[in-house]
């Protein structure tokens, strides 16, 4: 397997504080990698520095093999990195459909062609019925389905998925999670999420890299990573996230 | 493109355009020449409203200088002409060229340097408040005195944009049509998508890989340029020009009126706001003349309250509430 994504030794600091302390990964052609860690670790702010919302202080990001750190976050979606928002961003006063559609149209240049591209999208992630509603009146859930419907139709080689599974239902965790499983084996999408939803972690991870603080405390595959003392003692270990609920 | 817009259209919608261009068509042979000149303003501000609904509406721009474009436009084919023998014809590339230039100007500065907001429209107006100082001291085309053009109102001249009423009535229809047909191309095009993603959230439109700049200063120069006929039309339908008057703030916030009481972002907003606004405005002027009553700021005393009515009862404008009761569709006009 090749690296799809390079990050070496980035850090990014908010007023002094340290929000990404040189932290360094690698996530491989067609693998599903999660980044884990207590709020505030700094997760959102490593997905900003890859996505380009910020450039980082320290270190470089590859994405293809080519170096990403610095460019405009429209130049790397466009490179074919697209990524969802914590707190999501829908485009409120248009349609759910047309929220896909400004996805679509990214690599499309025909409007009919990209309303049925986005329309696929929809389907797959249940909103093909809400289609025609306003996307500000969209319950959470369905704002986050949004959320991942429009990165998805942009065509990406690479997701950043953070936090799409808060505030889901169990039922539609589940649902969610055969639907990333879905795209990565038939599509050979590769994804990075960011989830506190352990369930959803174990179910699709091949490989989790823990942050705490800015830094990185452990990476390795699920089962490997659940066991280190610094990660449950740091994270696991909080009520809400027992080991014994990873089942 | 026009015929998927045709496609595309909620049949009650075409119905509704092809009756009113019909009767609009027909109307001159039913009205005085005080009634035409009033239909030739409607048309004229659903025009030039159409135009600045591109940035506000589409883009989320908000310009209060759009006056500046009018100016401008005015005052380039009308030098060309009078000054220099060129027709309007010829003229108005040159008079759409220094807009769409002045409008990257006023981009690039807003854009380039994330002047934005509120301060994005206080550039707009500096912009048209300097154009406006600026010609009242160009001794050339005549300065605060104004700039004159030859009235003569013979047939045939059409080529220099010389006719009569019913001349500038075809002309004006012919030009708030053609605004209507390109504002509905632009909006239903990749352009207008995402024009429409950067107005809802530039943020999450830049992550889907939409360069912001770019559509922004699509908008600006697109309303720019066409504003700017729109002062052509301005010059040869008035036949002078005065810089306290082309380009003052009051124009502007007057462009406005009619998109914004008809409904921002939609396509019939600035029609309607301009059938509705401008008759009533003309009615004031004729009613306090008559009463003997000599009020200067009547009119803007007038538009201030038909703003307060429309924020407060039709916050969206006037078009989406009637849409609503004729069954047109959401989000499609
Ligand atoms: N724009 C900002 N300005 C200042 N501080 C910030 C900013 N964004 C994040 N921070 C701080 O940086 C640290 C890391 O935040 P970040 O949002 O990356 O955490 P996270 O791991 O995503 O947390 P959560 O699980 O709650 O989403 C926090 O202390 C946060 O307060
Ligand atoms: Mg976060």
């Amino acid at each position: 397997m090749s690296a799809l994504l390079e990050v070496r030794g980035v850090a990014k600091r908010f007023r002094g504080l340290l929000a990404v302390d040189h932290v360094s990964l690698t996530v491989n052609d067609g693998e599903i990698f999660a980044v884990i860690g207590p709020n505030g670790a700094g997760k959102t702010t490593l997905f900003n520095l890859i996505a380009g919302v910020y450039a980082p202080e320290a270190g470089e990001i590859a994405f293809a093999g080519e170096r990403i750190d610095g460019a405009a976050p429209d130049a790397i979606c466009r490179r074919g990195l697209a990524r969802t928002f914590q707190i999501v961003r829908p485009f409120p006063h248009l349609s759910v459909l047309d929220n896909a559609i400004v996805g679509a149209l990214l690599h499309e240049h025909d409007v009919d062609k990209a309303r049925a591209a986005a329309g696929d999208v929809l389907r797959r992630l249940e909103l093909w019925d809400k289609r025609a509603q306003k996307a500000g009146s969209l319950t959470l859930p369905d704002r986050k389905r949004l959320e991942v419907a429009r990165a998805l139709a942009t065509h990406p080689r690479l997701l950043l998925l953070d936090e799409v599974m808060a505030g889901l239902r169990p039922t539609e965790t589940d649902r969610m999670v055969a639907v990333l499983k879905d795209l990565n084996r038939h599509e050979n999408m590769t994804i990075v999420l960011i989830e506190h939803v352990m369930r959803a972690v174990m179910a699709l991870a091949n490989r989790i890299h823990v942050l705490h603080h800015g830094a990185t405390i452990a990476e390795g595959p699920p089962e490997v990573v659940t066991r280190d003392p610094r990660v449950i003692e740091s994270y696991l270990g909080q009520a809400d996230h027992a080991v014994g609920a990873l089942g | 493109m026009i015929t998927r817009l045709v496609r595309t259209a909620p049949p009650r919608a075409l119905l509704l355009l092809g009756l009113l261009l019909a009767v609009l068509l027909a109307a001159p042979l039913a009205l005085d020449r005080y009634l035409t000149s009033v239909l030739i303003l409607v048309f004229w501000f659903a025009y030039v409203g159409q135009a600045w609904n591109i940035m506000m509406g589409f883009a989320g721009l908000l310009s209060l200088g759009h006056a500046l474009y009018v100016g401008l436009g005015a005052y380039v084919a009308a030098t060309l002409f009078v000054k220099l023998g060129i027709g309007p014809w010829a003229g108005l590339w040159l008079s759409a060229f220094v807009s769409v230039a002045v409008g990257a100007a006023i981009g690039w500065l807003g854009f380039r340097f994330r002047i934005e907001g509120v301060y994005f429209s206080l550039l707009t107006i500096a912009f048209a408040e300097v154009a406006r100082i600026g010609f009242d001291h160009i001794g050339w085309t005549g300065g605060a005195a104004g700039l004159f053009l030859p009235v003569s109102a013979e047939a045939g001249a059409w080529f220099n944009l010389r006719g009569g009423p019913l001349f500038f009535y075809y002309l004006a229809l012919m030009m708030a049509t053609a605004a209507f047909v390109l504002c509905a191309a632009l909006r239903a095009s990749r352009l207008g998508y995402r024009w429409l993603a950067v107005r809802e959230d530039a943020e999450a439109a830049r992550a889907l890989g939409i360069d912001v700049f770019r559509a922004r200063m699509a908008a600006v120069l697109i309303s720019a340029g066409l504003t700017s006929l729109g002062g052509v039309f301005y010059a040869f339908y008035y036949n002078n020009l005065f810089p306290g008057q082309v380009f003052d703030i009051s124009r502007s916030i007057e462009m406005i009126l009619a998109p914004i009481v008809g409904g921002v972002g939609t396509l019939f907003g600035p029609v309607l706001g301009a059938f509705i606004l401008t008759p009533l405005g003309e009615a004031l002027i004729a009613i306090t003349g008559a009463l003997g009553l000599n009020a200067p700021g009547t009119k803007a005393v007038f538009y201030g309250v038909c703003l307060m009515a429309i924020v407060i009862l039709a916050p969206n404008g006037l078009w989406p509430a009637l849409k609503r009761r004729l069954g047109v569709p959401e989000g499609d006009v």
